[in-house]
């Protein structure tokens, strides 16, 4: 029919419907680009928006159905690409897009969906560094969370079979990828912690794209790895793929091979660790006896010079070698105590084969010091007892018993040598060889003088 | 656990060594401390050779209860 023929008059319906038809027949797929704004969530699950760009705007509306698939929230000032259909309203007067499909503009549906839960799940501080467990450094048994016949199982048990550790996995398998499978994996994580019998989690998968490791981008897997108080380790995809699993790990490994060498080297270096300390230790007990030997000789080589005895008064000449006697008596007891309960001590410990050698070493070193030792004391009993020998000669009461007699002042005990010494009046004590006598001085006679005479 | 013991007594191993390596030990401290190591090193020994190699499934059952099974590496 040709409108602008005559001049037929149409009613507002009539209009109305001509309009629709045309629109709806020749806007049935269409794509647009604009920038969203006026955007409604309401109770119904419709999602309703104004698309829009400098010079109009359209209205559009997603239904719920359409709205489930969304993997993104849409939110005002977004730049979207749509495709659907316009609709007319006749009643009121006005059209609009209804939408089949959404994608933001310049970024994937995929990649901004993981930037929003990231970006939600970091503000909630699920991620903080303060959250993460250690991991231990000697894990007996291996929770493992993946697909028993993908890639990352095969790669934990290949590195740990060439590595022969003596580790034992448990593994529960689980779908990776597609319907249902973050439920699975949050699952499993929850699992292992009702089972509890395990010292570290590995949950993971081998490489893939976006859409494959998608799974493990999901908050379910998230929160079940957060609440976990088995520490987990994510191992997802390849080194470049970072999934919010890895984010919300108490620690990420690149690749699942990398996870398992992760957990053997710390047991390597643990071992390695273990037999240095063992190695210092027996170091530090040779090392001790070394310098218990060096202070003997010190004391021995006190021995060797007798001035420093006889620099004493002569008196204490006797006592002096009685406290030595004794000293070196309780050295040598204290000694051979503690060397027979190191060489006990050596005996029972049942060696590691690296430790072995050094202790057969220290085994013969403790014995020759022991022998070393007990011939130095006897050297030095026999040093002494030939000291005693010469110091008897040297000492004034050998002195005395030829004959010559120790006069000393009896106001102050000085020794006198010299009658300058002396005044008349003065009391003398004269110490005899046997016995002693108290003497007054009634002449004195200078030294020049009267040397010599009686 | 298991795993906190060894733990423990590798740190208390360290520490008995550095002690030992200060030199300013008295004698008799030192030979007690000489034996404490002894021990500790045993201890760490021991849990390092102790587990076994082993390759499990962990299957949670309808009633909650868990059970195992070994498993094996199907060439996929």
């Amino acid at each position: 029919m040709d409108l602008f023929a005559e001049k037929r008059i149409l009613t507002v319906s009539q209009l109305s419907a001509l309009v629709k038809d045309v629109l709806e027949e020749n806007f049935e797929h269409v794509w647009v680009e604009g920038e969203v704004s006026n955007l409604a969530t309401p109770q119904s699950g419709h999602i309703y928006f104004t698309l829009k760009d400098a010079g109009a705007q359209l209205k559009c509306v997603l239904f719920r159905a359409a709205a489930r698939s969304l993997r993104f929230k849409v939110r005002d000032g977004m730049r979207l690409i749509v495709r659907g259909r316009i609709s007319v309203f006749a009643q009121r007067g006005d059209y609009q897009l209804i939408a089949e499909y959404l994608e933001p503009q310049g970024i994937g549906a995929l990649q901004l969906a993981f930037l929003q839960l990231k970006e939600r799940l970091a503000g909630e501080g699920l991620f903080a560094e303060a959250r993460k467990k250690p991991i231990p450094r000697l894990p007996r048994r291996i929770g493992v969370v993946t697909s028993p016949t993908g890639a990352a199982i095969h790669d934990i048990l290949t590195v740990l079979d060439r590595r022969f550790a003596n580790i034992e996995v448990l593994l529960m398998p689980v779908k990776v990828q597609g319907e249902g499978a973050a439920a699975e994996i949050a699952s499993a994580i929850r699992d292992f912690n009702l089972y509890r019998d395990v010292d570290v989690l590995i949950v993971g998968r081998g490489g893939g794209s976006l859409e494959d490791l998608w799974a493990f981008n999901e908050e379910v897997v998230a929160r079940a790895i957060v609440s976990s108080r088995i520490p987990v380790i994510s191992a997802v995809g390849h080194e470049i793929d970072f999934t919010i699993a890895d984010l919300a790990a108490d620690l990420r490994a690149p690749t699942p091979s990398a996870a398992a060498e992760l957990v053997i080297t710390s047991k390597a270096e643990l071992t390695t660790l273990v037999q240095t300390l063992e190695h210092r230790l027996g170091r530090a007990a040779a090392g001790l006896i070394t310098g218990l030997k060096s202070r003997v000789g010190m004391a021995q080589a006190a021995l060797r010079d007798p001035a420093m005895l006889i620099g004493q008064l002569g008196q204490r000449v006797d006592f002096m070698q009685e406290r030595m006697s004794s000293l070196l008596e309780g050295m040598l007891a204290r000694h051979a105590d503690r060397l027979s309960a190191l060489i006990d001590m050596l005996r029972l410990r049942s060696p590691g084969r690296a430790v072995e050698h050094g202790w057969v070493q220290l085994q013969n070193l403790v014995a020759r010091r022991d022998q070393a030792v007990q011939r130095r004391m006897d050297h030095l009993r026999e040093a002494v007892a030939r000291r005693t020998g010469a110091l008897d000669a040297l000492s004034p009461l050998a002195t005395l018993a030829r004959g010559y007699s120790l006069a000393q002042r009896e106001k102050d005990g000085l020794i006198v040598r010299s009658s300058e010494q002396l005044a008349v009046g003065d009391r003398l004590n004269l110490r005899l060889h046997r016995g002693s006598a108290g003497c007054l001085v009634e002449t004195i006679a200078s030294p020049g003088a009267d040397q010599g005479s009686a | 656990m298991a795993v906190e013991k060894f733990e423990t007594s590798l740190k208390k191993l360290e520490e008995v060594v550095k002690r030992l390596e200060s030199g300013e030990l008295p004698l008799d401290d030192a030979l007690k401390a000489f034996e404490e190591g002894v021990r500790h090193a045993a201890v760490c020994s021991r849990k390092l050779n102790e587990a076994e190699k082993k390759v499990e499934l962990l299957l949670k059952q309808k009633d909650g209860s868990f059970r195992t099974e070994p498993f094996h590496l199907e060439d996929a």
